[in-house]
């Protein structure tokens, strides 16, 4: 089963129900989507090995070749390149990577070269049972999505798959989600945390992903965020009760499933409810 | 002159929009813009009137004409986005809009059409006047849409002859952040004391110095955790960065996010008094430059 773990807000918990999860389970991949910032292994510690780069295909231009016609800018509808006087520049940074430029130019004056824009890595060790697989985007990089294609590229169907997803409702989201079995939408109980909670159902509806809420830091804020679940005939998978003791282990960086056992059957038990609700395993 | 601060924090809800929404009933004249176009908040504590409503027309999408298709294949081929689905049609949230398919396209049967995929509101607040945008489910330009929502904000400056505009962005690194801070005066973050947090922390004020913004820090919730308060005291010394305030853990920013109200206005005390401290120090060093 490929169960992916989003929400519309960021710092609702994502990152924790997605450690806790893996964690409370047995062969597990885990893929940090949150390309921007990942934060799994902050939690696990594995030692991480470099898999590939991720890079996109940008145009390198003959300057013997090229004429400034122009043909390359018309085609780019990223405004990319800009053609002066002296020939074509690239501005890096705006280039999807998508051939436009070099199918258009009728000159063969365009070849491409790759540009890194991040990273895959994995864990070199699997403690606790867990396949971790990370993207990282390099700093300054704009585009999380390729980083994401790349990275789902190397799920183990054989394993419950983990996707941790980063925040929002727009294009990296969708990359990470697209193909889940399941998708657990993480809010907390706060005027915020409801607005963005139906942001993120109506894309999961969009994606007709099955869905389900987890509400966390319970005991704050009101009831709002149960009263959509229950008129939307939404399931809330499973309550994490407002503790200082949670706050605090998650400041340092534990998985509080390690300190407060118990919470490893909750999360099995949420597990199950999956299995039916999906009827995948 | 007019000066923008952006707030951002890489890390999601260590309490942008609450400061954002602070510093907005504090400055008085300035506007409001709220950047984070994926899941915009700010709106929920500053209850606006609409005075104008904009199309947002991002990347045209891709669409196949069945009639004149031949299944030739080339466009799939071409399409380095996955966005051509087996039967040829196009998967609008996969598709880029690059326009590769209809360039490779013999039978003229692919055209790229203009698709809206957002829209931006000009409104009055009590604070003063505010911008803010939704992005269409699924939608890939936010990027485009941010650069748009601070457009409209510059415009708005000029219009009520204003020379502030507060800017709250989005978490991450990515599009949406790199267009809400550059050509800012000032990047504002608020981080808290946790390993994600300054892991996020780290990589953002790298960004920030990557466009050669000037930064400070706010630390959030900083008695959850003191020792990771002092080690982002610390890497913020050797970053040359400006520490502008800490915050203890309170249930105030969710109580008066329940009223809808900002933490200034909910209650007269020292949190409330904490947060103008560190506004009048931001505010004071982004005017006297």
């Amino acid at each position: 089963m490929r169960i992916a773990i989003a929400s519309g807000k960021g710092g609702t918990g994502k990152t924790t129900v997605s450690v806790n999860l893996a964690l409370s389970l047995e062969n597990v991949q885990l893929l940090d989507c949150d390309v921007e910032e990942p934060n799994c292994n902050l939690f696990l510690g594995h030692p991480l090995q470099k898999v590939e780069d991720v890079g996109i295909q940008v145009p390198a231009i003959s300057k013997d070749k090229c004429t400034s016609c122009g043909k390359c800018a018309e085609a780019c509808r990223f405004n990319a390149l800009a053609v002066l006087l002296t020939g074509v520049i690239l501005f890096p940074k705006l280039c999807h990577g998508c051939g436009a430029c070099s199918i258009a130019c009728t000159k063969g004056a365009i070849s491409e070269t790759i540009q890194v824009i991040g990273s895959i890595e994995r864990s070199a060790s699997h403690t606790h049972g867990i396949e971790l697989y990370q993207g990282v985007l390099n700093i300054g990089e704009p585009m999380a999505s390729p980083i994401i294609r790349t990275l789902k590229g190397h799920i183990d169907n054989s394993r419950t798959v983990i996707i941790d997803s980063p925040p929002g409702t727009s294009c990296p989201v969708i990359s990470s989600i697209t193909g889940a079995d399941y998708c657990i939408l993480v809010t907390e109980p706060t005027p915020f945390g409801l607005h963005d909670l139906m942001l993120a159902v109506d894309l999961v509806k969009d994606l007709q992903l099955p869905h389900g809420v987890i509400i966390n830091r319970y005991g704050t804020g009101n009831d709002g965020v149960e009263d959509y679940c229950s008129e939307n005939s939404i399931p809330v998978l499973m309550k994490i009760p407002y503790d200082i003791r949670i706050a605090q282990l998650y400041s340092e960086g534990t998985p509080f499933v390690l300190r407060m056992p118990h919470w490893k059957d909750r999360f099995q038990d949420t597990f199950r409810q999956l299995q039916e609700l999906t009827g995948r395993f | 002159m007019i000066k923008q601060i952006t707030v951002i924090s890489g890390k999601g809800g260590t309490g942008k929009t609450t400061l954002t929404a602070a510093f907005a009933s504090l400055a008085g004249n300035a506007i409001i813009a709220d950047c984070d176009v994926d899941a915009a908040n700010l709106h929920l504590l500053l209850h606006p009137v609409m005075t104008s409503k904009l199309d947002f027309y991002g990347m045209k999408v891709a669409s196949i004409d069945q009639n004149r298709c031949s299944v030739c294949g080339l466009c799939r081929k071409g399409c380095r986005f996955g966005a051509i689905t087996e039967n040829f049609v196009i998967d609008a949230h996969a598709c880029e809009g690059c326009g590769v398919c209809a360039l490779v396209c013999t039978q003229e049967a692919i055209v790229m059409k203009e698709h809206k995929s957002g829209e931006i509101y000009r409104s009055m607040t009590r604070f003063g006047p505010f911008v803010h945008a939704r992005l269409g489910i699924g939608e890939e330009t936010g990027g485009k849409l941010v650069s748009m929502v601070r457009k409209n904000a510059t415009e708005m400056a000029a219009l009520h002859n204003t020379d502030l505009i507060i800017i709250d962005g989005p978490p991450g690194i990515g599009c949406s952040v790199i267009a809400s801070i550059s050509g800012a005066d000032l990047v504002f973050i608020v981080t808290e004391p946790s390993v994600s947090a300054i892991h996020d922390l780290e990589r953002v004020i790298e960004v920030a110095a990557h466009f050669r913004i000037k930064t400070v820090v706010c630390i959030n919730r900083y008695d959850i955790n003191k020792e990771k308060t002092a080690y982002i005291e610390e890497y913020c010394r050797k970053k040359d960065v400006n520490v502008v305030g800490k915050l203890p853990l309170s249930e105030i920013p969710t109580k008066a996010m329940l009223e809808g109200k900002t933490v200034i206005e909910y209650k007269d005390d020292s949190f409330a008094g904490t947060v103008q401290d560190i506004w009048h120090r931001v505010h004071s060093g982004l005017i006297s430059e």
